[in-house]
């Protein structure tokens, strides 16, 4: 059972996800899970005032029976095959947490600083990442699975430059930003 | 029938973006820190393994599971929104240390303050919906 309980190894869950991507291809369908919040918002009536979601979403309702099914499968991962050594980090992460004020994960996924608090600033926060998220993928047309994966399986040009925007977003966030936050 | 292997398919997903901590906040500021070969190493499996059954899929002109040809259509051209649209992108998945995918995964798993992020995401996406038009692509 440890080898399904441990973290699993890079090249193990890499190949996997290449083949979920190209599973779907086989399918006769596209790896991109952004898609699936343009379909939400569909699915309210957006459609009738703005011509973005004015499509029939559901034609995308795969890709919401796939997000449905990942739902599961992260409650099955977190509840029942969690081991006490996941999430171990460069100690030198864990330092830099520390500055930060946010607690090492000790077997956990997320901190409790930004995912088990609901502090208003926390929320905030949490509600502007996700903004960010959702209206910047929707502007580059796709998200790490749809450029990063897809896109640049199929060595698309696109893809490499929305990938190098994550990078320079996510360095900026990450390097410049965080530490202003906490 | 024809939906509960899309239902498979994502459960494979979610099992596996978990279990190697994909899903991790921790793992994603490790990333954009260079302090692990973690997640660079699966994003590159996954492309690796995506670049070659594709080139394969070609070659062999495979059929899907309806029996009709496989075509992979090309990105759009286009320059700003990639790179705006890449660089916002990329300050809230280091921020909140999930990608779409994940987002739902979270949530599935319990965490239930990954609502706010997918709520910010929903209204992120109509947004753009809403001044689509008035943005430079």
């Amino acid at each position: 059972m440890e080898f399904i309980t441990q973290t699993w190894h890079w090249s193990i869950s890499g190949f996997l996800i290449g083949m979920v991507m190209l599973v779907l291809i086989y399918f006769g369908k596209t790896f991109g899970m952004s898609s699936n919040l343009r379909s939400l918002c569909a699915m309210t009536g957006a459609g009738r005032f703005i011509p973005f979601f004015d499509w029939d979403w559901k034609e995308q309702r795969w890709n919401l029976i796939v997000v449905l099914g990942a739902m599961i499968g992260g409650f099955i991962a977190v509840h029942f095959l969690h081991n006490a050594t996941n999430v171990t980090l460069n100690p030198k992460t864990i330092e830099q947490l520390k500055l930060l004020g946010l607690e090492e994960p000790n077997g956990k996924l997320l901190p409790n600083a930004l995912f088990n608090n609901s502090s208003p600033k926390i929320i905030i926060l949490l509600i502007i990442g996700g903004f960010l998220i959702g209206f910047g993928s929707r502007y580059a047309g796709g998200c790490t699975s749809g450029h990063a994966i897809s896109g640049l399986s199929n060595l698309q040009v696109p893809s490499l430059k929305a990938v190098i925007g994550f990078f320079i977003g996510g360095l900026i966030m990450a390097h410049f930003l965080l530490p202003l936050i906490f | 029938m024809k939906l509960l292997k899309y239902l498979l398919v994502g459960f494979l997903f979610g099992i596996v973006l978990t279990k190697t901590e994909a899903v991790s906040w921790y793992r994603i500021y490790e990333m954009f820190h260079f302090q692990s070969f973690h997640m660079f190493g699966i994003i590159g499996t996954a492309i690796l393994t995506g670049v070659i059954g594709i080139q394969f899929i070609k070659s062999k002109k495979l059929k899907d599971i309806d029996g009709q040809p496989i075509e992979i259509l090309d990105k759009e051209d286009g320059n700003l929104r990639y790179w705006f649209g890449g660089i916002l992108f990329g300050l809230g998945w280091a921020l909140v240390g999930a990608c779409p995918g994940p987002i739902f995964i979270l949530l599935g798993a319990g965490f239930y303050n990954v609502a706010f992020v997918l709520l910010g995401a929903l209204i992120g996406t109509f947004l753009y919906g809403l001044i689509k038009d008035k943005l430079p692509h």
